[in-house]
């Protein structure tokens, strides 16, 4: 069987003027059903163009990303949809509900667009919001809920669609720690559910609570492999201070 | 199914902000309106030149002479012998003598026209006698000194009860024999004020005995033209010189008539069309703000997994129903106006079935059209930046 993710040699190269800027430098990476991967960096060193081309929400410049073995290369926009709708369930850090719509609406959303008939998407939303707990405030709208509460249901729509890859892009951004933290529990447990997460964050407490870590500074990975062999995790465990070398790249932005 | 969410996205999206709805869809309101008012009131004012041609009769066609020299003749003969010749085209006939005529009801005046007609004339013109009888083939052979007189006269002068009574015409004693319908309103100058002879008997009072005009009614409609050109050539044997005669038809003035209704409602719906064209300009404005605005929006589902063309249905369907329910609206108001006019113009106006249809489709594919380009922007938004829209 191929692995889940699979990323050789990956380049992103965005063109500005004269110059080009390397914002993923050759990144090779693999990650297998069922782990839990927090993708480490500080803003800048890539980890969202890295994010962006595991969500199929950008293409690589150079190099091959399989997605289950399917090589996502000359992909239109629409094809690229079309694989975010049925293999990847996304939560953002500003949760990214539309405010106009209810909870359930909003869950309903990926099962909208793969083409479920409607009273099918009901059942499968409620049953997700019934995951997170939230399947009380279907009706509600997210300006209505605490930003816990709008998390498990960004949560809720991630599953909805019952993907292959959950990606988190700093989930807890928004949350106190203590929201943060149980939102952190939850994905701990979804994964041991099975679920695959990748999960995408500066804050080396937050990317402790993953089994895996890949680190990436200036494109490039520095590090890959268990929570326990980081040093950087290790020697801020929990404390969540910035590395005097993270500070030079959040300047570069 | 994608269709009816599509289309409940856009109710959701309309009444999410129903003052700025509102105003966008004004200019199609009003757009929608004027079209409707002025596509109804010429319809009914068409309506109106029609009824008013049809009373005086479609079919007829006029013949003048113009006797300056005194010699020139269109005989009663010829006009005669036309209409028994051709009597699938032509219906009747009649000289149509005016005589000046002081009618006096002791010392005054009552009317001042007389007119000669002769026997086919009621039938022709569709006038019922109601007391007594018309004027008969007897009347115009014998010169009889009779009278048809309409209600006006006969209750200014005799107070209704007119049949057998003598009626002084310039001096000429003159019996009456029947009293037509009332045809209006039995006043003066109304068309129930009128005196009918024998047309011999008016063109021998005015002491040339010739004919100057006649009036000649088609059979039909349709065979106006017919009838006119057979008068034409009749006319032209008889006169030569075209100078001195003219020929009306009826039809041919009131086809004029309505090409000119025609092409005024033409340019009256081409500047509402104006309107029409500036609001959905307008419309386009507000999509495209709508599109800025809810950029975020437009990345989040991307990100879930919309096509463009989800984007573009949903976004498109936004500027459909604006302009529709304006569309609806200004169907409304156009034919509450119409209708109103009308009471204030005393005519009969109603919306025609064909304006609405039209106007419905017309509001409905300027929505169509201008949100196009707007939606299609919103398509084609790249999801990463449209995330990261703030």
């Amino acid at each position: 069987m191929p692995p889940l993710v699979e990323l050789k040699n990956v380049y992103k190269i965005y063109k500005m003027g004269d110059t080009s800027v390397h914002a993923l430098d050759g990144i090779s990476l693999t990650i297998e059903k069922g782990e839990f991967v927090a993708i480490v960096g500080q803003s800048g060193s890539g980890k969202s163009t890295c994010m962006n081309i595991i969500g199929c929400l950008d293409v690589a410049t150079k190099g091959v990303y399989k997605l289950n073995g399917r090589a996502i290369t000359n992909y239109t926009q629409d094809e690229l949809a079309e694989v975010r709708n049925k293999m990847l369930g996304f939560i953002f850090q500003q949760y990214n509900l539309i405010p106009k719509l209810t909870v359930i609406e909003n869950v309903q959303l990926p099962l909208l667009y793969a083409g479920m008939r409607e009273s099918e998407q009901r059942r499968r939303a409620l049953a997700s919001l019934e995951r997170v707990g939230l399947r009380s405030k279907a009706g509600n709208y997210p300006s209505q809920l605490s930003g816990g509460q709008q998390q498990r249901v960004s949560i809720a729509r991630a599953l909805a669609g019952d993907p292959s890859v959950i990606l988190a892009d700093e989930p807890t951004g928004a949350l106190d720690s203590r929201t943060g933290r149980e939102v952190m529990m939850f994905l701990q447990q979804l994964n041991r559910e099975g679920n695959t997460i990748i999960l995408i964050t500066h804050d080396n407490s937050i990317a402790a609570k993953a089994k895996r870590i890949v680190r990436i500074t200036d494109g490039r990975i520095v590090y890959d492999g268990p929570v326990e062999g980081d040093v950087t995790v290790m020697k801020m465990h929990g404390a969540g201070e910035e590395a005097p070398e993270d500070e030079k790249a959040k300047g570069a932005t | 199914m994608m269709l009816w969410r599509c289309f409940k996205m856009a109710v959701q999206s309309v009444m999410s902000n129903k003052l700025r709805s509102m105003l966008t869809m004004l200019g199609i309101i009003i757009g929608i309106t004027a079209v409707i008012a002025l596509v109804s009131l010429m319809s009914g004012l068409t309506t109106e030149v029609t009824s008013a041609f049809e009373e005086v009769g479609i079919e007829s066609i006029m013949i003048n002479i113009q006797d300056r020299a005194s010699t020139i003749e269109l005989p009663v003969e010829d006009v005669e012998k036309l209409a028994e010749e051709n009597p699938d085209v032509i219906a009747g006939q009649s000289p149509t003598v005016a005589m000046p005529a002081f009618i006096k009801d002791g010392t005054d005046n009552v009317s001042s026209s007389a007119t000669g007609v002769n026997e086919q004339y009621f039938d022709l013109v569709d006038y019922e006698i109601a007391y007594g009888r018309g004027i008969t083939y007897i009347d115009v052979e014998r010169r009889q000194k009779v009278c048809v007189v309409g209600t006006y006269i006969a209750q200014e002068i005799f107070g209704g009860d007119a049949l057998g009574k003598t009626l002084q015409i310039t001096g000429t004693p003159y019996e009456v024999v029947g009293i037509l319908e009332e045809r209006d309103d039995s006043t003066k100058g109304s068309n129930d004020d009128c005196v009918y002879l024998p047309y011999t008997v008016a063109a021998h009072t005015t002491r040339s005995d010739k004919i100057t005009s006649y009036v000649v009614y088609a059979a039909s409609q349709e065979t106006v033209d017919r009838a006119k050109s057979l008068v034409e050539n009749m006319c032209g044997k008889a006169i030569g010189d075209d100078d001195y005669y003219t020929i009306t038809a009826m039809k041919s003035i009131a086809d004029t008539l309505m090409d000119i209704l025609d092409r005024m409602e033409a340019m009256l719906i081409a500047i509402a069309a104006i309107s029409l064209v500036v609001a959905g300009i307008g419309i386009m404005n507000i999509m495209l703000v709508s599109v800025t605005e809810r950029t975020r929006e437009i990345g989040i589902r991307k990100s879930l997994g919309a096509k463009q063309r989800n984007i573009l249905a949903q976004f498109v369907m936004e500027a459909g129903m604006l302009s529709c329910i304006g569309g609806i609206i200004g169907i409304i108001i156009g034919s509450l106006l119409a209708v109103g006019a009308g009471k204030l113009l005393n005519m009969s106006v109603l919306p025609t079935p064909t304006a609405i249809i039209v106007s419905f489709t017309v509001s409905a594919a300027i929505g169509v059209f201008f949100g196009f380009m707007p939606a299609k922007k919103a398509a084609a938004l790249n999801p990463i930046d449209a995330l990261r829209y703030d």
